[in-house]
């Protein structure tokens, strides 16, 4: 039961996301405002790490395999992609690269000035 | 086979999961970057589909119950974000500092890549999420009006081109300290990136994790902004 409850709290906490993604005019995911006020409960007090620890653990461990059938869905993109590959890989590879340089060049300058 | 694949509930998600096993047994027999079990997984479905002559709506129609659980999953990121609060007060500067400049860098890069190549509004949409996580990187694309599976490939390869990058970068760049380290991997290549910092220690992959969930929410506001400015 303890497992049920649990995925019943994600689910709720999705739904309320969906909610909140129909009634807000922004563009963000339901999964992202369930996330918010996930965090937000956890934060607060209101949820207990331990009302969904299992499931929630579950579900982020088994994460990848749920991008599987949009990866796959390339067979589709095969024309679109063809006709901008070149960008996509510029993008993929070489921007890629320049935003981790910044990154880490960024955060290793600003670590222990917090402290 | 294709027709008892097409008129299958349970065909889709079973290869969905078999491809992701074997993608994992091949990432132990070869440990390298490249064999990333999601890749691999992606590639094997694809090669059977194309085998079996299956089209991709039929494949789907029984994989989208695995996809079903991504927006659940979504939400569950708030749990080890919970649980590095105190890692994150102590190094918030640094991981503001390297999340803002990171995801800036990258529109900035995508908006300047789309001028030189003259790409349409569309393509340019397309690429504009490329380093955030899928699950929201597709949002971002299907709201603003992207090619969703384009999108889904290139933020794919930003995942596994940035984890075969980052040793040589963290080097020339003389980055050493694990904070910096993980957030550079979760904002340049999300989940991907953070499976990499993870196997460094528990630090790097903690802000990896963090990195993700925040370089996504600072997308999800900021690519408007790079639209209306295309």
């Amino acid at each position: 039961m303890k497992y049920l409850k649990q995925w019943m709290l994600i689910l709720i906490f999705t739904l309320l996301g969906e909610l909140l993604k129909a009634i807000l005019p922004f563009q963000i995911p339901a999964g992202i405002y369930g996330l918010i006020l996930m965090f937000f409960c956890l934060w607060s007090g209101i949820l207990r790490k331990d009302q969904i620890q299992e499931t929630a653990g579950f579900l982020l461990h088994i994460m990848p395999v749920m991008f599987i059938p949009a990866a796959a869905g390339i067979l589709q993109a095969g024309e679109e992609l063809r006709k901008i590959w070149v960008p996509a890989l510029f993008a993929a590879v070489i921007v890629t690269a320049a935003v981790m340089a910044v990154s880490a060049a960024a955060a290793q300058k600003t670590s222990g000035k917090g402290e | 086979m294709g027709a008892f694949f097409r008129n299958s509930i349970f065909a889709g998600a079973a290869l969905t999961l078999a491809s992701y096993e074997i993608g994992q047994i091949i990432r132990k027999k070869y440990r390298s970057a490249l064999f990333h079990p999601l890749f691999l997984a992606s590639v094997i479905v694809i090669l059977i589909l194309k085998i079996f002559q299956i089209e991709y709506e039929d494949y789907f129609r029984s994989a989208r119950y695995i996809s079903f659980y991504l927006t659940p999953a979504t939400v569950c990121l708030a749990l080890p974000l919970y649980d590095q609060l105190h890692l994150l007060k102590r190094n918030a500067r640094a991981a503001a500092a390297g999340i803002m400049s990171g995801t800036l860098t990258s529109f900035l890069s995508v908006y300047l890549l789309a001028r030189w190549f003259r790409l349409s509004r569309q393509e340019y949409v397309t690429l504009l999420p490329k380093s955030i996580t899928t699950a929201i990187g597709i949002e971002i694309s299907e709201e603003l009006g992207g090619i969703i599976s384009v999108t889904t490939a290139v933020i794919l390869m930003s995942g596994i081109f940035g984890s075969l990058m980052a040793e040589f970068i963290f080097k020339i760049c003389k980055i050493e300290d694990p904070i910096a380290r993980g957030i550079a991997l979760g904002t340049a290549s999300h989940a991907v990136g953070t499976a990499k910092a993870m196997e460094s220690g528990g630090e790097e992959g903690a802000m990896g994790s963090f990195a993700i969930v925040a370089s996504g929410l600072v997308s999800v506001l900021l690519a408007p902004v790079f639209v209306k400015l295309f």
